[in-house]
């Protein structure tokens, strides 16, 4: 952990390639109380990291902070820095709707718009200018998320009438369509049923290729399927941080250790 | 066993439910009797001619051609104003504004000109419209003053309905990289448009029955024409039933029942609208 | 090197650029469109304030607030705004006596009582009601209740009070029954448990619990409709007269504040003079009224929310 101090430190001293998001030094206060507390960690390509820890431990708010979605909760201040491919997106002359283009979110809970399916996932696209090949686009995008093989003969209806996987599905083709570097998922399959969480778990093995991924979870066992990275949190602090192997094997945190054998608390 | 004292209870109980059922009924009953009284009065003056011909001094001449045009001229233009004014306002209440003192005083000032006496209007539309920007006693300076009367009750309602929009597609909207505005137009807005509509379709039913701010304004002249544009003249269909209604004579009267029925017909007709769109945005939506 | 490029993408580039201005003049058109109603509330105060200073310069203000003749328009000329005042108390008062006690049952009736079914019949019924443009109660006051007075009292005339408090109080009635609904619905459910558990029937629950914890959003809903009442205009031009005196007979002729704004502008009063003035001295009196009315009651119902939410 001592790679993440400067954006402008050699990167080639680790066997980790190199980190697409830096988290430096981050406290994120809601009005007086610390959600997160002094963070520091960095995150690789094309890896997925996850973030775990008992809820409330601020790992959604952590997750957030990466693309900005803080913004639009009220009284959240932010002190420390993160930095996306080396430059701190929080500087006044980012702009937060240009890190998002770039830092793709599926959320907790299916979200798709009330609108068809290609519209769902051409509307990303389409706002940002990318109007040429829309329908090669959606392809490309649905096949990505695994999904074009089951809607490719309805992607003008409804996107509600999907099962609730389907619909996490389309919110994850929805963001690949703005073909970002990473994407945040924040407890993707907690409202879903055991088989279509292992159908996304295995989509999330083949994004890895192309996208960063970070994921909140609540769920040790995902975390320790399909994750290359762990980071522990507690109460808003950064307990350890390291490969899932170690973490979830030899914890060099006794926190750690209870958390991860159920033993917490 | 009961005793006397509990029995006494039970029964004060029912009595009180029986009265307050007895009196919320009464509503029903009133509506009922206002609505026979109003059509037993004007129903023999309904007919094709009286609503074909302009008003007369003579009763069985009588119609509510201008008036009818009028309020068609007055509510439409009303519509085309305060709709997108009442909706923008809305959107950036609900969506763009900062939690800071403005905000706020924006808010409470649109509660407390919802209840500002309509006949306030009338006058600020007078010396505004009519005198200080010269608009006469046009249908503009109408619409204008009915615009400023419903566009707290059309912001009161299109917050409500952009409220009820589930922020989960506020989110999911910004997370793929969209501006405030891209979201709402393109995804928020779509979803709160049933609600909109509806609280918009009962602004604009209020509009066509206040009289008060269109006396104020001078429209209860005696027009014997269809305005063809803006700046013309004009009178309504509550401010002939006022006018018939205040005169003397019987036969006025039931011309100003069967002006009323008109009246009642076109607003019942407005509601089912705003009700039917209510219901089918309920059944297609979640 | 891609990172440079990326740290110089992310900030505002001739394309954000443009995006941003577009936003932020968006932004601004829809502010302008909200604060048009704070412009609407400044510009009646600045017209009702004006027009009213060049009538208080000819008359003062104590003649006009504490006098009891008001004949602006007949010689000897008197400008005593008692007699409207007392003429719109006195609708207020009948209106009440009617939309307050018929409201609140209703209310707890609604709240309290009936079935999701009854509600459904009996809640756009007072839509409809409350629908009901004033004029059509006018002519409903005048042609159906005022004959039906008459003919139990036969000393009533053609134009009076009890008839106009009377449509007007069913006028009002939607809003106070609405409000008050409101308020009783507001009244966690768990204090009905426990008072239910104690022991009591429904009436002492409702009476005794209910009630009292939804006092003050009661009282501010009969505010409202009192305000509401006070601003009633067509009804009372046409049921309750022309008549400015100060009476208690209900059968009598009066006029209210509102029903003299219209007489006026429906004459010939030349544009200018004091006698024109007048309307704006009333109107200014009666918007200080309902706007003071108003703010009292949004205040309670605030403060009545917060303990409930």
């Amino acid at each position: 952990m001592n790679t993440l101090t400067k954006s402008e430190a050699p990167i080639s001293s680790t066997q980790q390639p190199r980190p697409v998001l830096e988290v430096v030094e981050v406290t994120i206060r809601y009005g007086e109380k610390p959600a997160i507390n002094k963070v520091s960690l960095s995150i690789p390509q094309h890896r997925i990291t996850a973030i775990i820890g008992p809820s409330g431990c601020g790992k959604s708010t952590l997750l957030r902070a990466f693309n900005r979605m803080n913004d639009f909760i009220p009284n959240v201040k932010m002190e420390g820095q993160i930095l996306y491919m080396g430059s701190d997106i929080y500087v006044r002359e980012v702009d937060p709707v240009e890190v998002r283009r770039r830092i793709g979110m599926v959320f907790q809970k299916p979200n798709p718009f009330p609108k068809s399916i290609f519209q769902n996932v051409a509307w990303g696209p389409s706002i940002n200018g990318f109007t040429r090949n829309l329908e090669a686009r959606v392809e490309q995008s649905l096949r990505r998320a695994a999904l074009w093989e089951e809607v490719n003969d309805r992607l003008h209806e409804s996107a509600l009438a999907l099962s609730g996987g389907q619909q996490q599905r389309l919110c994850i083709a929805r963001a690949l369509a703005m073909e970002p570097d990473v994407i945040l998922m924040d407890e993707p399959c907690s409202a879903l049923d055991p088989v279509s969480t292992a159908r996304i778990e295995d989509l999330m093995f083949e994004l890895k290729e192309r996208y960063t991924i970070v994921i909140v979870t609540h769920n040790m066992q995902q975390a320790a399927r399909v994750s290359n990275l762990t980071a522990f949190l507690e109460n808003g602090s950064l307990v350890e941080f390291g490969e899932t192997d170690q973490v979830f094997t030899r914890p060099r945190n006794k926190r750690t250790e209870e958390y991860v054998t159920g033993r917490f608390g | 066993m009961k005793s006397d004292r509990l029995r006494r209870r039970h029964a004060t109980a029912k009595i009180f439910r029986l009265l307050c059922a007895a009196v919320a009924w009464a509503g029903v009953v009133i509506l009922a009797v206002l609505l026979f009284h109003v059509t037993r009065e004007g129903i023999r003056w309904l007919d094709f001619q009286f609503l074909t011909e302009f008003p007369s001094r003579f009763p069985e001449q009588a119609g509510i051609k201008s008036a009818l045009w009028g309020t068609v001229w007055l509510i439409t233009l009303t519509a085309a104003i305060s709709i997108p004014v009442g909706v923008a306002a809305a959107i950036y209440l609900e969506e763009f504004s900062p939690k800071n003192r403005l905000s706020q005083l924006i808010e409470v000032n649109i509660g407390n000109l919802a209840g500002v006496p309509s006949i306030v209007y009338g006058i600020l539309g007078l010396v505004l419209f009519v005198r200080f920007l010269a608009l006469g006693r046009s249908v503009l300076a109408g619409s204008l003053t009915m615009t400023l009367l419903i566009l707290p009750v059309i912001i009161i309602a299109a917050r409500e309905a952009l409220r009820a929009v589930p922020d989960s597609i506020r989110q999911a909207a910004f997370a793929l990289g969209a501006t405030r505005w891209q979201a709402v137009r393109a995804q928020v807005l779509p979803v709160a448009l049933p609600g909109i509509l509806t609280g918009v379709i009962l602004a604009l039913s209020r509009a066509i029955g206040e009289t008060a701010p269109l006396v104020m304004i001078g429209a209860l002249t005696y027009v014997a024409f269809v305005p063809e544009g803006p700046m013309d003249a004009f009178t309504a269909l509550p401010i002939q039933i006022f006018n018939w209604a205040s005169r003397p004579q019987e036969d006025f009267h039931q011309l100003a029942a069967a002006g009323i029925i008109v009246l009642l017909v076109t607003l019942l007709l407005m509601n089912a609208t705003a009700v039917w769109i209510r219901q089918r945005a309920e059944r297609t939506g979640r | 090197m891609p990172q440079a490029s990326t740290a110089k993408s992310l900030q505002a580039g001739a394309s954000t650029r443009k995006y941003r201005t577009r936003e932020e003049l968006i932004r601004f058109v829809l502010f302008l469109c909200a604060f048009l109603s704070v412009l609407t509330t400044l510009s009646i105060i600045a017209i009702l304030a004006w027009e009213a200073y060049s009538f208080f310069r000819e008359v003062g203000v104590f003649d006009f607030l504490a006098g009891t003749r008001w004949t602006p328009l007949l010689e000897p000329r008197s400008f005593g705004v008692l007699p409207l005042v007392a003429g719109t108390l006195q609708i207020v008062v009948g209106a009440s006596l009617i939309a307050i006690p018929v409201g609140l049952a209703s209310a707890i009736y609604l709240a309290e009582f009936a079935s999701s079914q009854v509600r459904r019949v009996l809640k756009p019924v007072l839509e409809i009601l409350a629908g009901i443009p004033t004029v059509v109660y006018g002519y409903f006051a005048l042609t159906f209740v005022t004959p039906l007075i008459a003919g139990i009292f036969p000393s009533t005339q053609i134009f009076n009070a009890a008839s106009a408090s009377i449509v007007v109080g069913i006028m009002v009635l939607p809003m106070t029954a609405s409000l008050c609904d409101d308020a009783l619905r507001a009244v966690p459910e768990s204090l009905r448990q426990g008072a239910f558990a104690l022991g009591a029937t429904q009436f002492e629950v409702t009476l005794r619990v209910v009630l009292p914890a939804a006092l003050s959003g009661v009282m501010a809903s009969f505010v409202l409709a009192a305000s509401r009442a006070i601003g009633e205009t067509m009804a009372v031009t046409l049921a309750a007269g022309a008549t400015p005196r100060m009476t208690l007979d209900p059968l009598q002729s009066i006029q209210t504040m509102t029903a003299y704004i219209v007489q006026v502008s429906l004459g010939d009063t030349p544009v200018g003079t004091v006698e024109y003035q007048t309307i704006f001295a009333v109107a200014a009196l009666l918007f200080t009224i309902t706007l003071g009315m108003n703010i009292i009651a949004q205040r309670v119902l605030a403060r009545f929310r917060e303990v409930y939410e």
